[in-house]
């Protein structure tokens, strides 16, 4: 077909132009201007000319250092202890504040430490804050990606049965999905409350026994707290993207299944997961992207916090690049985060390659 | 499976509609209790979570809660707005991308393919990484208006609708859609002597009404819930579109009435559109599962 076309380069430069101009200038430049700004020191509005900064703003972002201490020692060589008999160590701040000798640390501070041996070993970092949004947003993605992909296929699975009224049942399934994220978090900061509806309801159903926490408010449920919810509102997308991959399996493999006596288990395993193969590997990568660009659910019911408990790197980037206007440190976040999701994506696609 | 037994096969079936509409349940009554609670005044709201009542329309109901938030908040300004962006945005970005998707797959052209190869390379792009970036190139693009020359776009509303014009993923389903059709179409129509113009306006487009439902639906979703983008770039009160309005309802911790009212008012019109034109909504999604 293409070989009958005739060259027409002045009308199809002119056609893709408008669309392919303004993806040049909202998506490329920015894209390219975020590695670029990231080794600067631009804000959004200065005075001052902007300057090349070269990789300090990655180090104040990425830097990691590890510091063994001994306990203090007294002239007899006894260890010191604190009123609890806890072993005293040098005061951290003496190696990372103005220390000739520890150069590598200096401005860092205490992340978390574990003991070992006699000593204790302290993780230290730059921007503790920082590796505090990249932990979470790993937890994000490692629980929702495996747990949203699954509870989308169990409800593809019930929803591609041959009942009367099953289209109801999806459309319901899918009504969260066209609901703003911001609204349901909104919402859902209410369901969350301590005196909010999800322990009033659970208060019911154990006849008083149970006293919830409150959920967003407490550094131990946070996370988790959001990660329901935003499986809840985002499961029914990928649903019926499994069901679109559900019905391209022929059905006379069924048929053909059903005459060989396959058990329930051994059609789903030999014929439909096999027939499911390119929808799994994208399903996989759409949620991790997706679920790394977490935001809004944040923005609106925690705020990062209690205790940085529910940070996250797009929150970050957004609250140094626009809150703090500091175009540098959001753009080297964002530079950070596309290497990340672009690096997991590619292992996916190698974990889930066609092996023959 | 194996074997099934005629007297039970009734029992199996009630099981099936039990576990589906216990599912239901669980996807539907966070709604259910938004809107209901939207009615009903603060402490009637908060001592019907206790029981049954709080999915239930029961008790003394108003539409209090939706005058107090017209009144604490410029709710239709924030609609208006939000109407406006999200329609503009929607009829250019259909115009645009189907346009250039025409010239992909019906001319030939030098620079064709990598143009199209570069365009999609940007679908691994995610809004959220080039955001930071934008809004330092927003803040210094020039614009020529009717009052003259001005720089930066920070405020307005084409901050809100030029950059999200053109997209790799609408343009992706618009090329899927036209290599379907059958190729003979054009040239037929330009051995007739029609121009490439012509050949787009009155050969493809009329063909194109399912793309053009299913990109209109994914641009009507992403731009009605724009939340990250418009809460950096527009502080002005008068040009915010609903869901960074809803900033106005998050302090309050005992107004829950007003918060349900605001939540229901602008989800209840994306819903009732959605139950309507539910088929297209999901086929919409689906097609872009489609692997290209």
């Amino acid at each position: 077909m293409a070989s009958r076309l005739s060259t027409s380069n002045r009308a199809g430069w002119l056609m893709a132009l408008p669309g392919f101009g303004l993806i040049v200038l909202f998506v490329i430049l920015p894209f390219v201007l975020a590695f670029a700004l990231s080794f600067t020191n631009q804000r959004l509005v200065s005075p001052n000319p902007t300057e090349w900064v070269g990789l300090s703003n990655y180090r104040a972002l990425l830097g990691v250092g590890v510091l063994h201490l001994e306990p203090e020692r007294d002239d007899a060589g006894n260890v010191v202890t604190d009123e609890n008999g806890a072993p005293e160590y040098p005061r951290l701040r003496s190696f990372t504040r103005n220390n000739p000798d520890y150069p590598h640390l200096a401005g860092m501070s205490e992340w978390f430490f574990f003991d070992r041996g006699e000593g204790r070993t302290y993780v230290l970092a730059s921007d503790v804050v920082f590796m505090r949004a990249i932990v979470n947003t790993l937890i994000f993605v490692a629980v929702v990606a495996p747990v949203q992909a699954g509870l989308a296929l169990v409800l593809a699975l019930l929803i591609n049965q041959r009942l009367r009224g099953i289209n109801l049942f999806r459309a319901i399934y899918f009504m969260p999905v066209v609901v703003s994220i911001v609204v349901v978090s909104l919402l859902w900061r209410f369901i969350y409350a301590e005196e909010g509806l999800l322990n009033n309801l659970l208060a019911s159903l154990t006849f008083g026994a149970f006293d919830g926490p409150d959920w967003l408010g407490n550094p131990r449920t946070a996370l988790g707290s959001v990660i329901a919810m935003s499986v809840w509102q985002a499961v029914g997308f990928h649903m019926v993207i499994w069901l679109s991959g559900l019905q391209t399996i022929s059905p006379t493999l069924y048929e053909a299944g059903a005459i060989e006596g396959a058990s329930r288990w051994q059609t789903f395993r030999y014929i439909t997961w096999p027939g499911l193969r390119n929808t799994a590997v994208l399903i996989l990568i759409v949620i991790t992207m997706q679920a790394f660009a977490l935001f809004a659910q944040i923005d609106v019911m925690t705020n990062g916090g209690p205790l940085d408990s529910t940070q996250t790197i797009v929150f970050q980037a957004v609250e140094r690049g626009y809150g703090r206007q500091d175009i540098s440190s959001g753009s080297t976040i964002s530079v950070f985060l596309f290497v990340l999701v672009l690096s997991i994506s590619l292992l996916q696609r190698w974990l889930t390659r066609e092996r023959r | 499976m194996s074997v099934i037994d005629p007297s039970n096969r009734g029992l199996q079936l009630a099981t099936r509609y039990v576990v589906l509409t216990l599912i239901a349940v669980i996807f539907a009554f966070p709604l259910v209790f938004m809107l209901v609670s939207s009615l009903k005044p603060d402490d009637q709201l908060l001592r019907d979570t206790a029981s049954l009542r709080a999915f239930l329309p029961v008790g003394d109901l108003s539409l209090q809660n939706y005058y107090a938030a017209f009144d604490r908040a410029p709710v239709g300004t924030f609609i208006l707005n939000s109407v406006l962006v999200t329609g503009v945005t929607v009829a250019l970005s259909l115009f645009v991308c189907s346009m250039a998707a025409f010239a992909f797959v019906f001319l030939r052209w030098s620079g064709r393919d990598l143009v199209l190869g570069v365009i999609l390379a940007t679908l691994i792009v995610p809004f959220e990484t080039i955001a930071i970036p934008l809004l330092l190139v927003v803040s210094k693009l020039p614009w020529i208006g009717l009052d003259g020359f001005s720089l930066g776009w920070l405020n307005t509303y084409r901050v809100q609708i030029v950059p999200f014009i053109a997209d790799g993923l609408t343009i992706f389903l618009f090329v899927q859609y036209f290599k379907d059709l059958p190729g003979d179409l054009a040239e037929a129509a330009r051995v007739e002597g029609a121009s490439n113009w012509q050949i787009y306006r009155k050969v493809v487009m009329p063909l194109a009404g399912p793309v053009l439902a299913t990109a209109a639906i994914l641009k009507f979703l992403v731009m009605y819930n724009q939340y990250l983008w418009p809460l950096m770039v527009v502080q002005e009160e008068g040009r915010r579109p609903v869901m960074v309005g809803l900033q106005y309802f998050f302090q309050l911790n005992r107004a829950w009435g007003e918060i349900m009212a605001y939540l229901s008012m602008i989800t209840v019109p994306v819903l009732a559109f959605y139950l309507y034109m539910q088929r297209s909504f999901i086929a919409s999604i689906a097609s872009t599962g489609v692997k290209g």
